[in-house]
C-alpha cells in the first residue's frame, strides 16, 4: 500500500509539473486560469492520498477548503476578465 | 481485497489527472484545454475520494469524501463554463481546425448583443428601451 501512496503521489506530482508548465508558457490570461484551476483540482487529490498516507480523516476537511477556494478564484477570474473587455495579450 | 480495489483506484485517478495535465499541455486552444482538464481531473477526484471513503470506512469519514465528490461535480462544470465564457468575450483565439463557431455570426462584441438566429428583418434591428444602461 506504501508503494502505490507512493506511485500515486508522484503521477500527481508530475501532472502537477506539466500543469506550472502551461501555467508559464500560456500565450493569454484564461489559459493560465485554467491552468491554475486544474493546480487546485490536483491539489485537492494530493491531499486526499496524504490524509490516507497519514492516517488522519481531518485532512478532507482541508481538501473542501482548497476545492472551496479554487472554485471561487476560477469565478473571481473570469468575472474580473470579463468586464476588461476585449484583449491581446 | 479492500487494499487492492483502493490501489486501484488511486492509481486510476493520479493517472487520470496526469491525462488532465497532458491533455492542457498539448491540446491547441482554450476550449479544448477545458475539455481535458475539467472533465479528467474530475473524475481523478472522485476516484481518490472514494479511496479515501473506503479506507477509513467511518460513518463521518465517508459523508466528508462523499461531500467533496457532490461539490466536485457541482462547482467544475459551472467553473468551466464561467471560464469558458468569459475566455471567448476576451477573444482568446480558436483553434485553426475549429469547424463551427456558431456564436460568431450571431454575437456582436461590441454592443454584446446576441441575436437568435431567427430574426426577421424588423426585429433584427437594435430596440432600446426606456431602462437600458446605456
Amino acid at each position: 500500500m506504501d508503494t502505490v501512496l507512493l506511485i500515486s503521489q508522484v503521477i500527481m506530482g508530475f501532472a502537477l509539473i506539466l500543469a506550472f508548465v502551461r501555467v508559464v508558457r500560456g500565450p493569454s490570461l484564461p489559459d493560465r486560469v485554467v491552468a491554475l484551476e486544474l493546480f487546485s483540482t490536483t491539489v485537492v487529490g494530493l491531499v486526499g492520498v496524504y490524509a490516507i498516507q497519514s492516517g488522519v480523516a481531518s485532512f478532507l476537511d482541508a481538501a473542501i477548503v482548497i476545492a472551496l477556494m479554487g472554485f471561487l478564484a476560477a469565478i473571481g477570474f473570469a468575472r474580473f476578465l470579463e468586464r476588461g473587455g476585449p484583449r491581446d495579450d | 481485497m479492500i487494499e487492492a480495489i483502493k490501489g486501484g483506484l488511486l492509481i486510476t485517478g493520479s493517472l487520470f489527472m496526469l491525462l488532465a495535465a497532458v491533455g492542457l499541455l498539448r491540446l491547441p486552444d482554450l476550449l479544448t484545454r477545458m475539455h481535458a482538464t475539467t472533465k479528467a481531473a474530475a473524475l481523478g477526484v472522485i476516484l481518490i475520494m472514494l479511496a479515501a471513503a473506503m479506507h477509513f470506512a467511518e460513518v463521518g469519514v465517508v459523508a466528508r469524501s462523499f461531500a467533496i465528490i457532490v461539490f466536485i461535480l457541482m462547482t467544475a462544470p459551472v467553473a468551466a463554463h464561467v471560464i469558458g465564457r468569459a475566455g471567448y468575450f476576451v477573444g482568446s483565439r480558436l483553434w485553426s481546425g475549429t469547424v463551427k463557431d456558431e456564436l460568431r455570426p450571431n454575437y456582436d462584441p461590441l454592443t454584446h448583443e446576441l441575436k437568435s438566429g431567427l430574426e426577421t428583418h424588423e426585429n433584427a434591428k437594435r430596440q432600446p428601451r426606456a431602462n437600458d444602461p446605456d
